[in-house]
C-alpha cells in the first residue's frame, strides 16, 4: 500500500462503509470463539479485532470489531451476537461519531543515511523510537487508522522487517453540548 | 453438607424436578452413574446416545418440561450432536450432560477426548465446560434457565472426571438473580404501541390469516389463540411445528402451510393482505421462493427471539415478545375500542376459502383391489385411536402424510422432526414421548429409511416397559427422495430402493421383544391396527406393505413460488 492509496475500509467517494462493533462479553473461556464463529457461519471477514478487559476485575471485555460488509446482513449478526449468553451489550458505532485509534510497532532496516530520515518521519508524525538496534530501528505510532496508513506507506521507500498493528479501538464522541 | 462433584450433579438435576433422564454410562461419566443408583431419577439406559437425545425431546415435546441425556466424553458425546442440532432448530429444551477426561487431561488427546463444548457451539443455545467442582450447582441451574425460558433450546454441561471425584460444599442457588448471566435478559411481554398498531393492522384486513407457528406451542398459547380467531373470524394455518396448536376440527382451521400444505393453506396466505404470524419463522418450506411470497401481504410478526423479526421477510409490525402474552395483549388492545369493529367483513374472504377447500381438498386415488396406501393406513390409525393420542413422525413422505391425514385436535399430541428434518428421528422420539405422557396412546408413524436408522431403541422400549406403537408405512424406497427423482431427474433412480422385506420388519420386531404384525394388502389394515391397539404391555410394530409409487400432494417444488403449487394429478390444474 503506498500512502496515495485510500485504506481498503473506505470506499473510492471517501464515504467509509465498515462497521465498527462495540461488544462487551463476559471475561470466560471461549468468548471470542462463540463471537468469531457467528461472523464465520455467515461468511463476514472480521477485518480488525481488538480485546481486552475493562474492569479491575477483569470481569468484563470489550472486543472491537471491524467488519466490512452492508448494513442489512449487518443486523442480523448483530441480533444474532446478541443472542450469545455471553454477551452483555453490543454498540455499533458509526465511523463519523466514534474516536477511532490503533497502535503500530515496526521495525524497520536502516543504514547510517536513513536512520536520520526515518528518526526524522517518526518525529513528523508524533511517534516514537522504542528499540534501537546495530542496523535497525524498531518504532511505535499511536493515532488515526488513517494516519497509520500514511505512515505505512511513506516507510514503503524502505526495508520493513516486520510490522503489527493492534486493530482499531473505538467509542463514541462525546456530545459537545 | 459435603457432597462430591457427581453426587452434586445429581443433587443438583433433582433440586430442577427431573424426574427421568435418558443416558449411556461410559468411562468419563462413570463417577456420576454411581450416585443414579441412590437417585429419585428414573435413569432410562439407551442403545445408542442419538436415541438418548430424540428420547428426551420427545418427552420436552409432549410436557413442556426439558428433556435430559447423559452421555460419556468423545464418541458418546459426538453420539448425541444430532439431537442438539435438531432440538436447536425446533427450540425444544433439551439439557445435555457430556462426561469428559479430567481438566488435566484436556488438549493432549487423551482417550475418548473430544472438544464437545466447540463442536456443539453452533448448535447450542448455550454450553458450558464446568472447571470447578464449586460452580456445578449454578451451572446446572443456569443451565435449565436458559434452555426453558426466551426462545427455548439445547444447553450442555460438559463434566470432567476429575470435577466428578472432586468434593464441594453443598448450596443451591436461592434464585435466578444469583445466577452468573449478565447478558441474558429474554423479552416476555411486547410493546404496547406496537400491540396497537398491529390491532389497527387487523382491523383494515380484508383477507388477513392467522400464521401460527411452533412458538405458540412452546409458550402454551392456544387457549388465548383460539380465543383471539374466534374475535376476529380469521382464518388460520398451523405450520408443521404447530400441529394440534389450533384444532383441526375448528371451521376456521384451513391445516398446514408449505411445501406439502394443503392447497387452500397455502393459497390463502398467498392472497392474503395480511399475516398475523405467531410464533414462526418463514422457514423456506412455508414461504416457497422468498421474493414471491404472499406479495399483497401486510405482515405482523410476533416472535420472543428479536433475531427473528425481520429475518427473512420484512415485517411491518414486527413484535418481540412471548406470543401468548402478546396473543392476550392483542385482545385486549381490540376490545378497548368498542366504537369500530375488531375486522373488517371477511364474509368475501371466506367465501373465496370455502370455493378452494371444495376445488382442492386433500386427495389421494382410493381406487380399491390396489396396493396398500399410505394415507389410507394413516386415516385407519387416526379414525381407531383416541382423540388425544401422540402421534410421532420421522422425516421424508411419511411425516407428511401424518401431517396432512391426523387430525390433531389438541396441542402438544405433534412430535416431529421440523427443522433440521432428523431421520431416524420418530422411534426413538416416541419412546420419549411415552415416558412423559404414559396415559396417552402413543404412535410412531414411521417410514422404512427412518426406521433402519435407530430401530434399536425399541429394546431399549421392551428393556423399560415403554410400550409405543410404530407403524412403518414400507414402501422399500427412500420415498422423498424417490418421489424428487421421479418428477425433477426424469425418474432416474440413484440409491433410493431399500427392499420390503430386507430386514423382515416382523422377525426384528420380535427379536426386539416387540409384537411383529404385517399388512400386506388393504383388508389387513384395519385388523392390523385393531391387533396393535389391543396390546399394551409390550412395544408393537406393524409393517405396511404400502405402494412405493405413491407421492405427497400438493406440492411446492424447492426454489419455486407458491404459486405453482401442484395438486394431485387427478384433481383439475388449479388456476394460474
Amino acid at each position: 500500500m503506498s500512502a496515495a492509496t485510500v485504506s481498503p475500509l473506505h470506499g473510492g467517494m471517501g464515504t467509509p462503509r465498515h462497521h465498527i462493533l462495540s461488544v462487551l462479553v463476559e471475561n470466560k473461556a471461549g468468548v471470542l470463539s462463540r463471537v468469531a464463529g457467528l461472523f464465520s457461519r455467515r461468511g463476514f471477514n472480521i477485518y480488525s479485532l481488538a480485546v481486552a478487559p475493562t474492569d479491575e476485575h477483569e470481569h468484563f471485555s470489550r472486543i472491537t470489531i471491524v467488519v466490512d460488509v452492508e448494513s442489512a446482513p449487518l443486523e442480523q449478526v448483530i441480533m444474532q451476537l446478541d443472542k450469545l449468553i455471553n454477551v452483555v451489550s453490543i454498540g455499533e458505532l458509526s465511523p463519523s461519531e466514534a474516536v477511532e485509534r490503533e497502535l503500530l510497532l515496526v521495525t524497520v532496516a536502516v543504514g547510517p543515511t536513513e536512520r536520520s530520515q526515518v528518526i526524522q518521519l517518526v518525529g513528523v508524525f508524533g511517534g516514537e523510537v522504542v528499540s534501537v538496534g546495530a542496523d535497525q530501528l524498531t518504532v511505535m505510532l499511536a493515532g488515526r487508522p488513517e494516519k497509520i496508513d500514511d505512515f505505512e506507506g511513506l516507510l514503503e521507500q524502505y526495508t520493513v522487517v516486520e510490522l503489527q498493528r493492534t486493530g482499531r479501538v473505538a467509542l463514541p464522541k462525546l456530545d459537545r453540548h | 453438607m459435603q457432597l462430591t462433584g457427581a453426587q452434586a450433579l445429581i443433587k443438583s438435576l433433582e433440586m430442577q424436578g427431573v424426574d427421568v433422564m435418558f443416558g449411556l454410562p461410559g468411562g468419563a461419566i462413570l463417577p456420576v452413574y454411581d450416585p443414579i443408583i441412590d437417585s429419585s431419577i428414573r435413569h432410562i439406559l439407551v442403545r445408542h446416545e442419538q436415541g438418548a437425545g430424540h428420547m428426551a425431546e420427545g418427552y420436552a415435546m409432549v410436557t413442556g418440561k426439558p428433556g435430559v441425556a447423559m452421555v460419556t466424553s468423545g464418541p458418546g458425546a459426538t453420539n448425541i450432536v444430532t439431537p442438539l442440532a435438531n432440538a436447536y432448530m425446533d427450540s425444544t429444551p433439551l439439557i445435555v450432560v457430556s462426561g469428559q477426561v479430567a481438566t488435566g487431561s484436556i488438549g493432549t488427546d487423551a482417550f475418548q477426548e473430544c472438544d464437545i463444548t466447540g463442536v456443539t457451539m453452533g448448535i447450542t443455545k448455550h454450553n458450558w465446560l464446568i472447571k470447578d467442582v464449586d460452580d456445578i450447582p449454578s451451572v446446572v441451574a443456569a443451565a435449565f434457565h436458559v434452555a426453558t425460558t426466551g426462545r427455548p433450546g439445547p444447553v450442555l454441561i460438559d463434566f470432567p472426571k476429575d470435577i466428578a471425584n472432586a468434593t464441594m460444599e453443598w448450596y443451591w442457588p436461592s434464585s435466578v438473580e444469583d445466577l452468573d448471566l449478565p447478558g441474558y435478559h429474554p423479552v416476555t411481554a411486547g410493546d404496547p404501541e406496537l400491540i396497537r398498531q398491529a390491532a389497527g393492522l387487523i382491523r383494515q384486513a380484508h383477507r388477513p390469516v392467522l400464521y401460527v407457528g411452533g412458538g405458540v406451542l412452546k409458550s402454551r398459547a392456544a387457549d388465548v389463540l383460539r380465543a383471539l380467531a374466534e374475535r376476529t373470524g380469521i382464518p388460520v394455518v398451523t405450520t408443521l411445528m404447530a400441529r394440534g396448536a389450533f384444532p383441526d376440527s375448528h371451521p376456521q382451521c384451513l391445516g398446514m402451510p408449505g411445501m406439502h400444505g394443503n392447497y387452500t393453506a397455502v393459497t390463502a396466505m398467498q392472497r392474503s393482505d395480511l399475516l398475523i404470524s405467531l410464533g414462526a419463522r418463514f422457514d423456506d418450506r412455508v414461504t416457497g421462493k422468498i421474493s414471491a411470497f404472499a406479495p399483497e401481504a401486510k405482515i405482523i410478526h410476533v416472535d420472543i427471539d428479536p433475531a427473528e423479526l425481520g429475518k427473512v421477510r420484512t415485517a411491518d409490525v414486527g413484535i418481540a415478545g412471548d406470543c401468548a402474552m402478546v396473543a392476550e395483549e392483542l385482545l385486549s388492545a381490540m376490545n378497548a375500542d368498542s366504537e369500530t369493529p375488531v375486522v373488517q367483513d371477511l364474509t368475501p374472504w371466506w367465501e373465496q376459502i370455502h370455493t378452494w377447500q371444495e376445488q382442492f381438498p386433500l386427495y389421494y386415488d382410493h381406487t380399491e383391489g390396489g396396493a396398500i396406501k399410505p394415507q389410507m393406513v394413516v386415516e385407519q390409525l387416526r379414525d381407531a385411536a383416541p382423540a388425544d393420542a401422540i402421534v410421532v413422525a420421522g422425516v421424508g413422505q411419511h411425516q407428511m402424510w401424518a401431517s396432512q391425514y391426523w387430525q390433531f385436535d389438541y396441542p402438544y399430541t405433534w412430535v416431529n422432526s421440523g427443522g433440521a428434518g432428523t431421520m431416524g428421528f420418530a422411534v426413538p422420539a416416541s419412546i420419549g414421548a411415552k415416558v412423559g405422557r404414559p396415559d396417552r396412546m402413543v404412535w410412531a408413524i414411521d417410514g422404512d429409511g427412518c426406521f433402519q436408522m435407530t430401530a434399536q431403541e425399541l429394546v431399549t422400549a421392551t428393556a423399560e416397559q415403554i410400550p409405543v406403537k410404530v407403524a412403518i408405512l414400507n414402501n422399500a424406497y427412500l420415498g422423498m427422495v424417490r418421489q424428487w427423482q421421479e418428477m425433477f431427474y426424469e425418474e432416474r433412480y440413484s440409491e433410493v430402493y431399500l427392499s420390503p422385506d430386507l430386514p423382515d420388519y416382523v422377525k426384528w420386531a420380535e427379536a426386539m421383544g416387540c409384537v411383529g404384525i404385517r399388512a400386506e394388502s388393504p383388508e389387513d389394515v384395519g385388523p392390523a391396527i385393531e391387533k396393535a391397539n389391543s396390546i399394551d404391555d409390550r412395544p408393537v410394530v406393524v409393517d405396511f406393505r404400502t405402494d412405493a409409487f405413491e407421492k405427497v400432494f400438493p406440492m411446492v417444488a424447492a426454489g419455486r413460488s407458491n404459486d405453482d403449487i401442484v395438486v394431485h394429478p387427478d384433481q383439475a390444474a388449479p388456476p394460474r
